[in-house]
């Protein structure tokens, strides 16, 4: 037992004994330390990081085709590309959509193979109700026969590019690029380039809303900072308030307020400041006022907590070796609030970045961010594919901003507070 | 351990009791869109087929081709008639997901308007997309056609959009002169395409893009555009219900069919069947469109309608004159492509 042969260890060797059960105790604390970690990680795990992945891994995966084709993918797999696949080819195909369109799967893959060559669907269930009965000719000549697309070698790439299992498909696409009938990346016909053009977008709207928000709100936290506490916290209340609020609350409001027959148009009309009402909402310009509206209390907060943990010594001491206050304000203030700024400005432009309620109801056609291309695609059209490529592509521009941010201003001087 | 076999058999046998007991004593059930539509049916065809002699229990559903796809693929489908869209027709068809239809027993297939009849389906009721204004601002000649809509200098404002390529393409061309029956030939052609995104060119900085069927009413209301597409019960309700005056142009509407299917191998077929033909029967048809804006498929229906009713509805013959069956089959190949096309046009 292995016990007792412990114990007679331990008598020969204490300090053996003691390391042993030193070392005993410590996993002990680690195994609690865990233990206490252990159901916020699994929450993470099962309900954060594994469905993500799942979703992010469908913009590089393309599972349909193979599965319900599997015959012609794997004689495709086998095709130089070259001229037209062999008659083997043909046979796989013939039978595999047989196969399909008894089993009532055909739909599946012919929705993926119509997202690449328009007409791919109907191609593939005309073909699927032709094929009834004993072939009366070899399949090459039977399938040419029922539509001349058969002959034609892009629509068997086609068919090959889509048979994964792993796809540049979607994430291409998400950059506005294809592949060209000889297998090349190439740019997207220009009127169907969207994806560039809107990721640009959204940072740009991002990039302002922050900087508008560095605007607004660093006074207002400056103030803060100098305010009786009693005061401070009532106003530090105020600027929380709309935390408190719906997004969804907040958004529609402003659509009151801005609206052609709305409040603020109602108002200017009957003072006389205009003659007829202004546009201001479906546009950027409602977009910008709307987000900021919602993000302004994250640059605040951050702010605040920094300002109010500067000694106003500081500045006096500035003052007293001769310096004007604007020169005390931008050589000794400034710079102590820096790790304010960054945190607000990183918290505001990344929360920016996935806006999708806000632009939808308040912006118009070439106002909205990529989110809403995501969404798009997820609900409306449920091609997940394109929506998981978009959704990397966000997530690799949030990364990527963050990596920049940690090189230029490191995220260990960042403070929340 | 083993469970001694007498208790096992016992169990199983009373599972299969239940089993049959429950697909026995499932009564006809009929799948509908819920709200205002479906009060309005239940009175007009649900009750009195039951007064007639057939049990039936009724349900509503928010469509989805993939809600049909997991009722019949799941293996425990317990709807038997069920009232789709016409691109759930098309597509569910396709699957196999409904049973054919047999029409001798529905009178034949000329008893029914040509757009009406399917394979797996028959027209339920017709609607359509028209031109909307409100009829207390524009009061002097006031827009006739898609192309008044694309006419800016005589309607200066804005004018409202279903966002998406599907029906703007089409009032696009139909704006540009195109003809009804030609508009999916014009299409289908790359030139044809750029054709009417050419057209769209002409407004497009003073379209507003609706979304949900509820916008566009309201978009009249509130004076944020001058005229709108939208989908003429709307219209009718906001008429009826806010009191408001909007006009309706018919001129070259977009209509579109909702049918009633039966779904595959449903133990109610004869049931299905027999509630199929008292719904498509003119005298009970007649009695629809008093309680909604709907046109019905029975082309005996119509001239029985109450004469007050009839210019509401897509169905009136001079309504249906120059008006465009909007194309489900066009739609199911080119979506993809034309999507993402109107979504780089719209967002440059």
């Amino acid at each position: 037992m292995s016990g007792s042969a412990t114990a007679s260890a331990a008598a020969a060797d204490p300090a053996a004994a003691l390391r042993q059960a030193l070392k005993r105790s410590e996993r002990r604390e680690q195994l609690k330390a865990a233990a206490l970690v252990l159901p916020l990680f699994l929450f993470l795990l099962a309900c954060f990081v594994a469905p993500i992945g799942a979703m992010l891994a469908r913009g590089i995966t393309d599972s349909d085709v193979a599965r319900i084709l599997p015959r012609v993918t794997a004689e495709l797999g086998r095709w130089d590309g070259r001229d037209l696949p062999p008659e083997a080819t043909y046979a796989a195909l013939i039978a595999d959509i047989r196969a399909a369109r008894d089993a009532g799967t055909l739909a599946s893959a012919a929705t993926r193979l119509n997202y690449d060559v328009a007409g791919y669907r109907s191609l593939m269930f005309a073909t699927g109700r032709s094929l009834t009965g004993e072939l009366a000719a070899p399949a090459r000549a039977t399938l040419i026969g029922i539509d001349p697309k058969w002959g034609e070698r892009e629509t068997w790439m086609s068919l090959r590019r889509a048979g994964g299992p792993v796809t540049d498909f979607y994430l291409l696409a998400a950059l506005d690029l294809r592949h060209d009938a000889a297998n090349e990346i190439v740019g997207a016909a220009a009127e169907q380039a969207v994806f560039r053009n809107v990721l640009g977008r959204t940072l740009w709207i991002s990039g302002m809303v922050m900087l508008l928000c560095l605007l607004l709100g660093y006074p207002v936290a400056f103030y803060i900072a100098r305010q009786p506490p009693a005061r401070a916290s009532l106003l530090l209340f105020l600027v929380l308030l709309p935390f408190w609020t719906s997004l969804l609350v907040r958004t529609v409001a402003w659509v009151v307020l801005l609206q052609r027959e709305g409040i603020l148009n109602n108002l200017l009309l009957s003072l006389g400041l205009v003659t007829e009402p202004i546009r201001m909402i479906f546009n950027r310009f409602a977009v910008y006022v709307a987000m900021v509206h919602v993000l302004l209390p994250f640059m605040v907060l951050p702010l605040y907590a920094v300002m109010k943990g500067i000694p106003p010594s500081y500045v006096r001491a500035a003052s007293s070796l001769g310096a004007r206050p604007a020169t005390a304000f931008r050589r000794v203030y400034l710079p102590q609030t820096l790790p304010g700024v960054g945190a607000g400005c990183l918290m505001v432009f990344i929360q920016a970045l996935g806006y999708y309620i806000t632009p939808a109801l308040v912006g118009g056609a070439d106002d909205q961010m990529i989110s809403y291309f995501i969404a798009f695609y997820a609900s409306k059209t449920v091609n997940w594919g394109m929506a998981a490529a978009l959704s990397i592509m966000l997530l690799a521009a949030t990364l990527a901003l963050y990596a920049v941010y940690n090189r230029l201003v490191g995220v260990e001087k960042m403070r929340l507070g | 351990m083993m469970r001694s076999p007498s208790l096992r058999t016992g169990l199983l046998a009373a599972a299969a009791l239940l089993l049959s007991a429950g697909a026995a004593a499932r009564d006809l059930t009929v799948v509908s869109w819920g709200g205002a539509y479906q009060d309005a049916q239940r009175e007009v065809y649900f009750k009195p087929f039951m007064a007639a002699g057939t049990k039936m229990a009724e349900e509503s559903w928010d469509g989805g081709v993939g809600t049909l796809r997991a009722k019949i693929q799941g293996g425990n489908n317990n709807w038997d008639v069920v009232q789709v869209e016409s691109d759930e027709l098309l597509l569910g068809c396709e699957e196999g997901l409904f049973e054919k239809l047999d029409w001798a027993k529905l009178g034949g297939k000329d008893k029914y308007l040509a757009d009406a009849v399917n394979d797996c389906g028959v027209g339920a009721i017709v609607y359509s997309f028209v031109l909307a204004y409100d009829g207390d601002k524009i009061k002097t000649d006031p827009p006739k056609s898609w192309a008044d809509f694309f006419n800016l200098q005589k309607y200066p404002g804005k004018r409202a959009l279903r966002k998406g390529p599907k029906t703007t393409l089409e009032i696009a061309l139909l704006a540009d002169g195109v003809a009804p029956q030609d508009v999916y030939k014009t299409l289908a052609t790359p030139a044809g395409v750029d054709r009417a995104f050419a057209k769209l060119d002409q407004i497009k900085g003073s379209v507003v893009w609706w979304e949900k069927g509820a916008q566009p009413p309201q978009l009249l209301a509130s004076g944020e555009v001058v005229m709108t597409d939208a989908y003429n019960g709307r219209i009718a309700a906001a008429n009826d219900k806010d009191k408001k005056n909007f006009k309706i142009v018919w001129n070259n509407n977009l209509y579109t069919i909702d049918s009633w299917v039966i779904m595959k191998g449903t133990p109610n077929k004869a049931d299905a069947e027999k509630y199929l033909v008292f719904v498509n029967d003119p005298q009970n048809q007649k009695n629809l469109p008093p309680k909604i804006p709907y046109g019905v498929t029975a082309k005996a229906a119509t001239p029985l309608i109450d004469k007050n009713v009839l210019p509401n509805l897509a169905t009136a013959p001079q309504n249906m004159a120059g008006a465009l069956y909007i194309n489900d089959k066009f739609w199911l190949e080119n979506l993809d492509k034309l999507n993402q096309r109107f979504n780089a046009w719209v967002a440059k």
